[in-house]
């Protein structure tokens, strides 16, 4: 049994970010500040998403924890590790089987169902940033509903690529009034915002600030009348289990040009070859590809 | 429209300020300004360096908050109004010329998203409309259309100017506050960009208000002039009228200060 208070945070602190989630709720898109703790992770390894799931996380929930969709790279092995030494709660691979879900830039592609709370971590929480430095200014956008400027970021892309390039961190409108980030998921993720019934929940631990998405919000990714959002990804199949509609990862396999395209949700792709799904490079036995 | 209305669309003025006063702590910005523009008027301000206008200027446009004073812009107190109305109006039927174009442009995007911006923020919402309005603009204010996915930093200092023009002039505003806009351009390209400034504001209708120190430029474009000093106004009426018969002694020294060529 460890020594630490259960999921790390003090009960206080839990309680300050718990009331930052509700104000959150409330309003949703709108950046509710709060007094983010040091954790024992670097900055821009989610200590803003930690420090969500640890004021959420009941003895009873079920974490799952991903990073760019895979369940077993170093950032979600050790969030895991982080939760189950210092909470003891159980943990899970399946989407659906999870009560909390911590993510770094994908939304798993099972859909979430009721109940269910999905963590985001958060670089920089302000959609306007990077076209105001001024965070008095961007504030008063904020306040005042003055978005015009989000239009010019879309509007360069267009006259420089000549269609809209933004491929991830793809600023969405939430409910009419605020302009928000949706944090780095690439756009195809997008549409899985919106009407989701899972509460969805931002965190950004250096920024300081916590944003979130009742269920069933209303997300309108922006775009132009004659340059209409699309929910883009690589046109190909899943090279492993075969699905069409999941977003791929290309894998470089060798020096010559080869290369595969994989499931970046490796808990959908495990689940669909258990099913029995074949994709075009799949071999069970050892030397396979998997 | 009969005669009645437009006697009185003419005659009723576009912006009315009353005993406008600024002041920074025990020192005065500007003292009690007064006057009226007129719908397709260009009113001038002259005056030396810390005489006030700037802070005049800066006042009226909204950018600093007049400690007393009235401003009615279309029969409306533009003091009483919320933060929102006025910078709606402030993006809309007014529009502000800086004397640098740096503060005016953003220098990170291209001169079509530049002049775009005013359009989208109002609500312009399809990149073909917003775009084919940014490239008639940039013909007005004489910028090669092939120029339009450049960004101003790659402009000279007299591009950057009538880009600045062609951004604020884009929504069709009514009232224009330009704060020396021919300020640190060479004289060739000064004598361009007034000739510019002239077509437009009299092809559009325009009211503008223009501060600075060059004698020339309101002798060219303004109606009426104003002549500040130690943030008092020490003499006002037609340009021709003032600059050819200074009653002040100041407008006195300034217009014999000009240098002859």
């Amino acid at each position: 049994m460890s020594d630490y208070n259960f999921a790390y945070l003090d009960e206080q602190t839990k309680r300050m970010i718990r009331r930052a989630i509700l104000k959150g709720i409330a309003v949703p898109g709108y950046q509710v500040p709060f007094a983010s703790r040091e954790m024992p992770m670097p900055y821009g390894w989610g200590t803003g998403g930690v420090q969500v799931t640890a004021a959420c996380l009941t003895p009873d929930d079920t974490l799952k924890v991903i990073d760019q969709g895979a369940d077993d790279t170093t950032n979600a092995v050790s969030i895991r590790r982080f939760f189950q030494r210092t909470a003891g709660v159980a943990t899970t691979e399946a989407t659906e089987e999870a009560t909390i879900i911590q993510t770094r830039h994908r939304i798993p592609e099972t859909p979430l169902t009721e109940g269910q709370i999905l963590v985001y971590q958060v670089p920089i929480p302000e959609p306007l940033r990077f076209l105001e430095p001024r965070e008095t200014e961007t504030r008063k956008m904020h306040e005042l509903e003055e978005y015009g400027l989000m239009h010019v970021k879309l509007y360069e892309d267009i006259a420089r690529h000549g269609q809209i390039a933004t491929s991830y961190a793809y600023p969405v409108k939430v409910e009419g009034r605020y302009v928000m980030d949706p944090s780095p998921i690439p756009k195809f993720d997008n549409p899985k915002l919106t009407a989701n019934p899972a509460i969805q929940l931002f965190g950004a631990g250096r920024e300081q600030r916590i944003y979130a998405l009742p269920p069933y919000t209303e997300v309108v990714s922006l775009d132009f009348d004659d340059h209409p959002f699309q929910a883009s990804k690589a046109a190909h199949d899943c090279d492993l289990c075969g699905a069409k509609d999941s977003y791929l990862d290309e894998v470089i396999t060798d020096d010559a040009g080869g290369r595969m395209f994989v499931c970046s949700d490796t808990e959908y792709c495990t689940s669909r070859r258990a099913a029995g799904h074949k994709g075009r490079l799949w071999a069970p036995e050892p030397e396979g590809v998997a | 429209m009969t005669l009645m209305e437009k006697m009185t669309a003419t005659t009723q003025p576009l912006l009315k300020v009353d005993g406008l006063t600024k002041r920074y702590g025990p020192r005065i910005g500007c003292l009690d300004v007064s006057f009226d523009l007129y719908p397709g008027e260009v009113l001038g301000i002259v005056g030396e360096s810390g005489s006030g206008k700037s802070t005049l200027l800066s006042c009226l446009a909204g950018h600093q908050r007049a400690d007393l004073g009235r401003i009615a812009y279309d029969g409306r107190d533009v003091l009483a109004m919320s933060e929102t109305e006025r910078r709606r109006l402030g993006r809309t039927d007014w529009a502000y010329v800086h004397q640098n174009p740096r503060d005016g442009l953003r220098m990170g995007v291209s001169a079509g998203g530049n002049v775009g911006e005013r359009l989208m923020a109002v609500g312009a919402r399809h990149y073909g409309e917003i775009r084919g309005k940014a490239q008639d603009w940039l013909g007005r204010v004489e910028i090669a259309g092939d120029r339009i996915d450049d960004r101003p930093s790659a402009f000279s200092g007299g591009m950057q100017q009538r880009l600045q023009i062609a951004r604020n002039l884009v929504t069709s505003p009514r009232l224009v506050f330009m704060d020396e806009p021919t300020g640190g351009l060479d004289v060739s390209v000064q004598a361009r960009l007034l000739d510019l400034l002239r077509g437009l504001v009299r092809d559009l209708g325009l009211s503008v208000i223009i501060v600075t120190h060059d004698l020339a430029v309101v002798r060219l474009l303004a109606h009426r002039l104003m002549v500040m000093k130690s943030g008092r106004v020490v003499e006002q009426g037609l340009t021709d009228q003032v600059l050819d018969d200074p009653q002040h002694a100041y407008t006195q020294l300034l217009v014999s200060s000009v240098l002859q060529v």
